[in-house]
């Protein structure tokens, strides 16, 4: 009886002193910074001394309210980040998702000659530095650049990609021969934008940053998918196919089924980290043009960082913190809605 | 054909009549391989183009941007690189990926064997813990870490560089799902020979754990080696750059006003090349796909 009780008590204090590394690292590194700067977005601190000094106030939900509801330049940027972010997650998530399925389901055939090779190529991109990828964009749709040579050859004149604020559909629409913007969307609006320039579009600038994103994760992604294909059993192709199906029909109805979970967990990851761009902003384009490639990420580290506004440059971080976490929570609700639905 | 149930025969007759229809199979399969193709040079040529252009000049590379070999071959940007700081900035990277690594593949491998293996009070609020810490979003994380590095006096030091990176629960993650997929009967023989905990998991449990600790350790290279933001606000001083930063500041300093793209591509081969040694080392660890585990 004594002897199992100083068993368990051993392994009780072996287990806390084995997580005890990893228990004060996230603690301190984690838990108490996200406190630290909870304090900071409610405070008046100005980035000199501790922000636990006497000096500093608290200022209530003032940074926040600048953010949200006090029409101003703080306002405005966080609108335009915000839209911007929009467009990039409606735009990359589900093209780097279909490319990653489709690239997922041809190298997964058993008879593809150069297999592997096909595979590294795909994912080499992915475990390439975000400095590194972020150089080889700036001079791949440099203003001289590869992009535009293609297109020089083929008769078309490339943009000035990093240069060129406008927004797509605007270009678009001005295209139909709609330039200005009517009047209810001009004079109303939302977060110091009005409806007329939520409704640009990614800029030409964006495009290629977004370009960079799908082209740098859809390998990550094919990864994830790969195991899930592999899973299918082969009998219910066949099955399928005796049945008549066409390989469209089997997609959509045998193989698109069962990587659901793999598709969930893909859709999920992508929502998480295109909110998160940040490395490629910093690297090629400082927010500019004319404010079309800010995210709430960099617009986050630039008021702090850069205008030394600590208290509105985390009370951004939280703006996104909750953002991220809402989605993420929706997305949830969605597919288990399906999923009982059925 | 005798001896065949009739569902046989219709599946042979199905299969042979779809080898019958040769020439269609064949144009898809070109099709396929050339979208294949396509596919494979969009992903690989930019990194062709960025050795080659490495060794050109200026000029070159503005005039012809889709080639990607040199007019004439020349080592300027690697000896302007050499005057950019470059070996500091390896010695830094160095020196911050050897740390992180070797401190997430020791602690991530204690804890992971202790949730999945020890017995103990807290355990589970300990892992729920450490599963809702997953969830944070790293981005979010900068003004923080600055924060606490401040508050800490350890902000612009290697110590701030590296212990924020240590944190790694999802690398806790792994280990603990890999030391539940295993058998304890090994370790139990281990035990009952009179081996303490901490014995059994030094001299048992680990050497057992090789292919788990090389994921971790391949994953922990490549998120120190590759990390950008987090060095960035844990810094400010040059001689503490490390790879990412240092030549982060090619692109957007001053210099990125300039289009030096030969010093600029050659920075970005440079820094590339060690995390290719391991993924092409590595491979198989990295592109593990379940493809053993198919069902025939």
């Amino acid at each position: 009886m004594n002897l199992i009780l100083s068993q368990r008590r051993r392994e009780t204090a072996a287990g806390w002193l084995m997580s005890a590394p990893v228990i004060v690292l996230l603690a301190v590194f984690l838990v108490a910074p996200i406190l630290m700067a909870a304090w900071v977005s409610v405070s008046d601190w100005t980035g000199i001394g501790s922000p636990f000094a006497s000096g500093v106030h608290s200022t209530g939900p003032a940074n926040y309210r600048a953010l949200l509801s006090t029409p101003g330049l703080p306002q405005q940027q966080l609108g335009e980040s915000l839209r911007n972010n929009v467009y990039y997650v409606l735009l990359v998530v589900p093209v780097q998702t279909a490319l990653a399925l489709g690239l997922a389901l041809v190298v997964s055939r058993r008879r593809l000659a150069g297999r592997g090779f096909f595979r590294t190529a795909y994912y080499f991109p992915s475990i390439t530095s975000s400095v590194a990828v972020s150089i080889l964009f700036l001079y791949v749709f440099g203003s001289t650049g590869v992009v535009n040579a293609v297109l020089g050859d083929l008769g078309l004149h490339g943009p000035n990609w990093f240069n060129d604020p406008n927004g797509v559909i605007h270009l678009v629409l001005s295209g139909l021969g709609v330039g200005h913007a009517p009047g209810a969307l001009a004079n109303h609006g939302f977060l110091g934008l009005s409806w007329w320039e939520w409704l640009a579009g990614p800029s030409v600038a964006m495009i290629a940053i977004m370009t960079l994103a799908v082209w740098t994760t859809s390998g990550t992604f094919m990864l994830i998918f790969l195991p899930a294909i592999y899973a299918i059993p082969a009998d219910l192709d066949e099955a399928a196919t005796m049945d008549g199906a066409n390989s469209w029909q089997r997609f959509r109805s045998v193989t698109l089924p069962l990587l659901r979970p793999a598709l969930f967990l893909v859709l999920t990851l992508g929502l998480i980290s295109t909110w998160q761009v940040f490395d490629q902003i910093y690297l090629m384009s400082q927010g500019n043009p004319a404010g079309t490639t800010l995210t709430p990420a960099y617009l986050s580290y630039l008021t702090s960082f850069g205008n030394q506004q600590w208290g509105q440059g985390a009370a951004i971080a939280f703006i996104l913190f909750a953002i991220i976490v809402v989605l993420t929570i929706a997305q949830r609700l969605v597919v288990s809605d399906r999923r009982g639905a059925q | 054909m005798p001896g065949l149930t009739s569902e046989e025969r219709q599946r042979r007759a199905r299969r042979e009549g779809i080898a019958s229809k040769a020439p269609r199979p064949r144009a898809n399969k070109i099709a396929l391989y050339a979208v294949l193709v396509v596919f494979a040079v969009i992903y690989i040529y930019p990194f062709l183009l960025d050795v080659g252009t490495a060794f050109k000049t200026d000029a070159d590379a503005t005039a012809h941007p889709l080639s990607p070999v040199p007019t004439h071959w020349v080592l300027h940007a690697f000896s302007e690189l050499g005057q950019q700081d470059f070996a500091r900035w390896l010695t830094n990277s160095v020196i911050v990926v050897v740390f992180v690594t070797g401190g997430r593949v020791l602690f991530d491998s204690m804890a992971g064997y202790a949730l999945a293996r020890l017995r103990f009070r807290g355990r589970g609020a300990v892992f729920s813990a450490i599963i809702a810490v997953m969830a944070v979003p790293g981005v979010v994380l900068l003004i923080p870490t600055f924060l606490i590095l401040k508050q800490l006096n350890i902000y612009n030091t290697y110590p701030g560089m590296i212990l924020p990176l240590l944190t790694d629960a999802a690398g806790v993650f792994i280990m603990r799902q890999f030391f539940l997929s295993v058998h304890p009967s090994i370790e139990e023989a281990a035990r009952i020979d009179g081996a303490g905990i901490f014995r059994t998991y030094w001299s048992v449990v680990l050497p057992m754990a090789r292919p788990a600790l090389i994921t971790l350790m391949i994953l922990s290279f490549q998120g120190s080696w590759n990390n950008f933001s987090m060095i960035l606000v844990a810094h400010q001083s040059p001689s503490l750059d490390t790879l990412t930063t240092g030549v982060g500041r090619l692109v957007s300093g001053q210099l990125g006003a300039g289009t030096q793209y030969p010093l600029q591509l050659a920075a970005a081969m440079a820094m590339t090349v060690p995390v290719a040694i391991v993924f092409f080392v590595f491979q198989k660890y990295i592109l593990r796909t379940g493809e053993g585990a198919i069902k025939e």
